[in-house]
């Protein structure tokens, strides 16, 4: 496998074969995670969810942000299953626009860090030294901090809306991931086919993106999945707290400021069941994908 | 022992300077400026301008972060731009409640994850270990607002039991049982989340211990089960468990903040949310501070009580 290694060749490369991403390898993966049914579940159900994502508008049966008029009561009828919101706007569609939303806001900001994540984690963990001290000091004053509190100190200073809370989760979210590649990084750096590049020459780009990072991809894509589930949970709480996405723009955290009036929590739940109960279903399944994903790529894991 | 705390100390140092060099820049450098929600439109430009002036906030923030350094040394958290009172003086009030909600929700985690997560470890693949699967997964993926929300509507509102909000029935008799009836479903909401997690970390860790030599030694030589699970496995078990209690308190620390807004809460929690609306820096800051010194100093607790529970740690 060593000797495959086309070395000092830079453009054009063959895949290396015995890598872990190898198609026995994933075909492996793929069988493992499909034998555990909660994760073949929650991927059904986030097929579900990215339908209503990117077809929304068009499976919405009305406009999300438009206010009915021709309606007498706000309770669910015929032609509004899940009623209307205190303004006036269809429920349903209200919940299926913000479907995007929350799905966006979970993707992006975990793009966002596990970049972040990845790079300084590798520099930290294969360079070592100072350069690794004054990463993860940097990283520890970021996790000293109840993260909660430091996003909406943020938000609310840089002022709330979709875009800046995915910018928000995204840079400040990189420690975990940090912490995590530099791990794999500090045993893998000292691994036999790392130390094989080296020796035929190899630059360290080139060692870190093409001969170590592969090899930590697993835990990456693992902590990216469950990463996603808790950003979701955080956009839904900053928006509930009004310091998230902004009305009229629906997101299902700002759908249920409604119930904090007791008479609409009390009478009126299509406003805030619903929402609720999407933000716990999708969490739900990312995470079931997550708990597949971890058993899938690491067996000893299994418990 | 004690070489070991002075340098935990003063590793925390530069990191606490660094969340409140952090904190203050991100402040500093947002737009929008305080002053502008203190001011009513009947003021002259020399009135705001003086206003900046007496605030501090006519010069550079560097120069305003230092001095404000500075009064932290003394002792002085600084002046809430709303009220001319003392930070400390808005914050003391906020402290015991947000004490008294952290410290039941995790009372409460930990008196219910041990012995579930033994039980669901003793019978594997029960019922009751699949429950507690099932209630980590779903306490981890339920937003605490809605699990609170939830439960207003379900004891509050429909059966009646526990009241809606707040920390003690206003202009009511008062007394603990009337404090503790408000803070249990806040308590429960607050706890929910770190429950779960526990659990499913007391079940691993029991596990793997009972796979060790010394618990087959232990049966072999005829010990009662009791004996093996609870005297030999358990205290085991939960050296890691300690470790856990450092990691989980920042999310309970945070997940303070929705709880007590949900809820109406007096805690610090809700007042982040107040001063966070109002701009009002000064306690914003305090509240970054105390925050952060509270998460250092669970983290330090956490390895001196990991040794504690651990004879073959030791620190030098």
């Amino acid at each position: 496998m060593l000797l495959a290694l086309p070395l000092g060749r830079r453009e054009a490369e063959p895949e290396v074969p015995g890598r872990p991403d190898d198609a026995t390898g994933a075909r492996q993966v793929v069988r493992r995670f499909l034998r555990h049914r909660l994760a073949v579940l929650g991927l059904v159900i986030l097929a579900a969810l990215a339908v209503l994502a990117l077809f929304g508008r068009q499976i919405a049966p009305h406009d999300p942000n438009a206010i009915i008029a021709d309606v007498t009561t706000d309770a669910p009828s015929p032609g509004h299953p899940l009623g209307l919101d205190p303004v006036g706007r269809d429920n349903l569609s209200r919940l299926i626009d913000a479907t995007r939303i929350s799905l966006s806001v979970g993707v992006g900001s975990v793009a966002i860090y596990v970049t972040i994540g990845v790079i300084l984690g590798a520099i930290a963990g294969y360079f070592g030294g100072w350069v690794d001290m004054v990463i993860m000091r940097l990283a520890d004053v970021v996790l000293s901090f109840p993260t909660l509190m430091l996003i909406l100190v943020v938000t609310a200073v840089v002022g709330p809306s979709f875009w800046n809370v995915i910018l928000v989760l995204g840079l400040l979210g990189w420690p975990p991931v940090a912490r995590l590649v530099r791990g794999e990084f500090l045993t893998l750096r000292e691994r036999e086919f790392t130390q094989a590049a080296r020796a035929l020459g190899a630059r360290d780009s080139r060692i870190i993106f093409r001969h170590i990072l592969p090899n930590a991809s697993g835990p990456i894509l693992v902590a990216a999945t469950f990463g996603t589930a808790q950003a979701i949970l955080v956009e839904a709480a900053l928006s509930f707290l009004g310091l998230g996405v902004q009305p009229p723009q629906a997101s299902w955290g700002n759908m249920l400021i409604a119930a904090q009036s007791l008479t609409v929590l009390e009478e009126k739940p299509w406003m805030w069941l619903p929402p609720g109960l999407m933000i716990f279903i999708s969490v739900l399944a990312i995470n079931f994908v997550g708990d597949g994903l971890r058993d899938a790529l690491d067996p000893r894991l299994r418990r | 022992m004690l070489r070991y705390l002075v340098q935990r100390l003063l590793v925390a140092l530069p990191v606490l300077l660094g969340v409140t060099l952090l904190s203050y820049a991100i402040i500093s450098l947002a737009p929008g400026d305080p002053v502008d929600l203190l001011i009513d439109p009947n003021m002259s430009a020399h009135d705001i301008e003086q206003m900046r002036i007496r605030l501090g906030l006519d010069k550079p923030w560097p120069v305003r972060y230092a001095k404000w350094l500075g009064e932290l040394a003394r002792g002085n958290l600084g002046y809430s731009y709303l009220t001319g009172r003392p930070v400390a003086e808005r914050i003391a009030e906020r402290v015991g409640p947000t004490l008294s909600l952290t410290l039941s929700a995790f009372l409460l985690t930990y008196l219910v994850a041990i012995p579930v997560g033994v039980i669901a470890a003793t019978r594997q693949y029960s019922w009751i270990d699949y429950l507690t699967s099932f209630f980590a997964l779903a306490g981890n993926s339920i937003p605490t607002f809605f699990l609170g929300l939830a439960m207003i509507y379900i004891f509050s509102l429909k059966l009646d039991l526990f009241p809606t909000g707040g920390s003690a029935t206003l202009g009511g008799p008062g007394g603990w049982l009337d404090r503790l009836h408000h803070l249990v479903l806040p308590a429960v909401v607050l706890s929910t989340t770190g429950m779960g997690r526990t659990m499913r970390f007391v079940r691993s860790a029991m596990l793997e211990v009972t796979r060790q030599d010394f618990i087959r030694t232990a049966w072999a030589k005829g010990l009662s089960r009791r004996a093996v699970i609870y005297k030999h496995a358990l205290r085991n078990a939960l050296i890691p468990v300690v470790t856990l209690i450092g990691l989980e308190l920042p999310t309970l620390i945070g997940g303070a903040v929705i709880t007590e807004s949900v809820f109406g809460w007096p805690g610090m929690g809700r007042l982040t949310i107040e001063a966070i609306s109002q701009r009002d820096y000064p306690v914003i800051m305090a509240l970054n501070l105390l925050t952060a010194l509270m998460v250092l100093a669970g983290q330090l607790l956490t390895d001196l009580l990991y040794a504690l529970v651990d004879p073959r740690i030791r620190y030098s």
